[in-house]
């Protein structure tokens, strides 16, 4: 029997499969403006590669900022314990989580049997989401997922004092213009974003191993600044964006 | 659920509650035609006195409260932010001052004030709040200043207050133009107690599982108590509240349907959003059994000696909940979860309410580490909805309850 999870996140939608307790296939696309429709369209491209219909799906659970949008979802969860589901799925001895979203960024303490322990999750402030590297990257002219190499390049990493989003945007401009090198900026963007991450971390008392999920994991740089400021290295996986939707799978086989 | 089936959870008393605070504000607003002066007293604030010399006691917090439900806090925020007020400033505050100014709320405006009453126990923004409103009244203003008692209630602390609660008596003799009414007083300061004898055992119904109210219930209900104490009419109708709660918990009518998981909450609640969150954790079959809040008005009722009433009132009034050390803020807390059985705490980060806020982080770790229970901290603010995230705050409680859910 095939397990559907499907996460509805604010810039992509991921879906994954599962079957007698296996990983089957993932699939990402745009979220675009309508969850629903970018839910049914990733979960019935996703079921149409592998050959299979949605009769074959036994149990389906909705997760992400769009979880409720999904009504054809047998459950809603939150994108907290997928995250924590997923991780303990792709890698049992996993006891920690640090996910960086487009709109929240969490820390996640798992305990032995998979099951979260305790979270924490950013204040009210965009400091230290994906959002915050979106905005830098635009303001420096630079694709979003071109951040992590640029950074590796750093000679010099820039200092960014602001916490707020729209104050380091301010203060990334004066850099530009004085003509500070981009790669220094982007440095030290990273290490901003990353302190506000460790400190999430610092109060769930996250210990290694500890998994980062999210596609912010893919940025290099961002899980080399984030490793610096926890003082352990992070186990980043190939399906690290999908996590979150392989975990809604692994709930709905629950259900 | 049946339509009948929900009528039968709401609680009766709510209708009469909602009577009785219409015909006290009726009161408030044609005081002046009665020949009767009007005190504005803080939340805390000894208001039992003026009740001995037949003042009526106006509370703009409650007021900002009705305000803060009624939807109606964001309009009255920005005009005190156009008044040159920060938003940083206390909600409450805000929304009285330009309230004043402009006449707005869902009374109008409250009437003006013969005297303002200020007690610091709260907090301290009240003094320069109350300043700005004396000046703009033009009205005599009283302030009783209680030391914060970090680790206790020392002899000084004592002489100095209940020295102040002496100058209150003249300072309202003065107003007046009355000797103190002392037998009064008496017969006032026996009603306050009862009252709060009743609400305590009010709010320890929800100990009960299920339990027959929530911890929303009590913010609606506390109005009386704060409003009305002191009165033979907050004392009937707690009586008829509490035996309507006794009823429930007799034929075992819980407040939440298939009540599953009790927590608790701390701070003031966020009124504009109390049907949203009710809702939302309903859904979860939780139920907020109690709260840090509406208990601070019959917190330190043990304090209070009913043949000294007075005298005694200085310790009770001084050693409320949010004038005391973080360390006795968190055994209280603690006190509360092991008493109504909560196995979570929700804390309300409120940007408001400074006080209240400021120790929280560390309450939460000693309550995490104490007691084990997990401990959600939201940020918002109790009127101004512009501090409220919902999506945000949905997505943290859900994960919250999944949690506690899987703990379970």
């Amino acid at each position: 029997m095939i397990y559907a999870g499907i996460d509805i996140g604010s810039i992509t939608a991921k879906a994954a499969l599962i079957k007698d307790n296996t990983l089957v296939d993932t699939l990402i696309i745009r979220t675009g403006y309508n969850h629903l429709d970018a839910g049914k369209a990733v979960l019935q491209t996703l079921l149409e590669k592998n050959n299979l219909t949605r009769n074959d799906v036994k149990a389906i659970v909705s997760t992400g900022y769009g979880r409720n949008s999904i009504d054809f979802a047998d459950k809603a969860l939150t994108e907290i314990i997928c995250h924590a589901a997923g991780a303990h799925f792709i890698s049992p001895g996993i006891r920690g989580v640090i996910d960086v979203g487009g709109q929240d960024s969490k820390a996640i303490l798992i305990n032995e049997n998979g099951q979260m322990d305790n979270f924490a999750m950013n204040d009210k402030c965009a400091a230290g989401t994906g959002r915050f590297l979106e905005v830098m990257a635009n303001a420096l002219d630079v694709q979003l997922d071109q951040l992590g190499e640029y950074s590796l390049k750093a000679d010099k990493p820039a200092k960014i004092s602001s916490i707020c989003t729209v104050f380091a945007e301010s203060e990334v401009i004066s850099m530009i213009a004085n003509q500070e090198k981009r790669e220094n900026i982007i440095a030290g963007i990273h290490d901003s974003a990353a302190a506000r991450v460790a400190i999430l971390a610092s109060k769930t008392h996250l210990a290694a191993p500890v998994m980062m999920t999210g596609g912010v994991a893919k940025n290099q740089g961002m899980r080399k600044a984030l490793e610096a400021r926890l003082g352990f290295d992070l186990i980043v996986g190939h399906l690290a964006q999908e996590n979150g939707a392989i975990g809604a799978a692994v709930l709905a086989s629950r259900l | 659920m049946s339509d009948d089936q929900k009528n039968n959870l709401k609680i009766k008393s709510a209708k009469k509650m909602r009577d009785l605070m219409t015909t006290y504000y009726l009161e408030a607003l044609t005081a002046r035609q009665n020949n009767k002066k009007i005190a504005w007293i803080t939340s805390g604030g000894p208001v039992e006195p003026l009740l001995a010399m037949d003042i009526i006691p106006v509370y703009p917090e409650n007021h900002a409260a009705m305000i803060g439900a009624s939807k109606m806090g964001e309009d009255l925020c920005v005009k005190a932010e156009n008044m040159g007020y920060s938003s940083d400033l206390c909600s409450y505050a805000r929304a009285d001052i330009s309230c004043a100014v402009v006449k707005g709320g869902p009374l109008g405006g409250l009437p003006e004030p013969d005297m303002l009453i200020c007690c610091n126990n709260i907090c301290g923004t009240v003094l320069k709040w109350y300043e700005v409103q004396a000046r703009y009244y033009n009205v005599p203003l009283f302030i009783l200043d209680t030391p914060v008692c970090h680790t206790g209630y020392s002899p000084a602390i004592a002489k100095y207050v209940e020295t102040q609660l002496g100058e209150y008596i003249a300072f309202l003799e003065k107003i007046c133009k009355a000797p103190f009414d002392y037998d009064k007083m008496q017969q006032v300061g026996d009603l306050s107690y009862d009252a709060q004898m009743l609400w305590q055992k009010i709010l320890e119904t929800a100990a009960h599982k299920p339990s027959p109210m929530s911890a929303f219930d009590a913010f609606f209900f506390l109005a009386l108590i704060v409003t009305l104490r002191g009165t033979r009419i907050a004392v009937d109708f707690y009586q008829e509240l509490l035996e309507e709660m006794t009823q429930r918990i007799n034929q075992g009518i819980g407040v939440v349907p298939d009540e599953q998981h009790r927590l608790l909450w701390d701070n003031l609640p966020i009124w504009p959003k109390l049907k949203w969150l009710s809702d939302k954790f309903s859904s979860h079959n939780a139920c907020l059994v109690a709260d840090t809040y509406t208990s601070a008005w019959c917190g330190t009722i043990k304090y209070v000696d009913k043949s000294q009433f007075l005298k005694s009132i200085a310790e009770a009034y001084t050693r409320i909940y949010l004038n005391i050390g973080v360390d006795q803020m968190a055994d209280q807390v603690m006190d509360m979860i092991d008493f109504y059985d909560a196995k979570g705490l929700i804390m309300h980060s409120n940007r408001s309410c400074k006080p209240y806020s400021f120790g929280q982080m560390d309450i939460m770790n000693i309550v995490s580490k104490k007691k084990g229970i997990p401990v959600l901290m939201i940020e918002a603010d109790m009127v101004d909805p512009r501090s409220f995230s919902t999506s945000q705050i949905e997505t943290r409680i859900d994960a919250f309850m999944e949690m506690i859910k899987q703990r379970s």
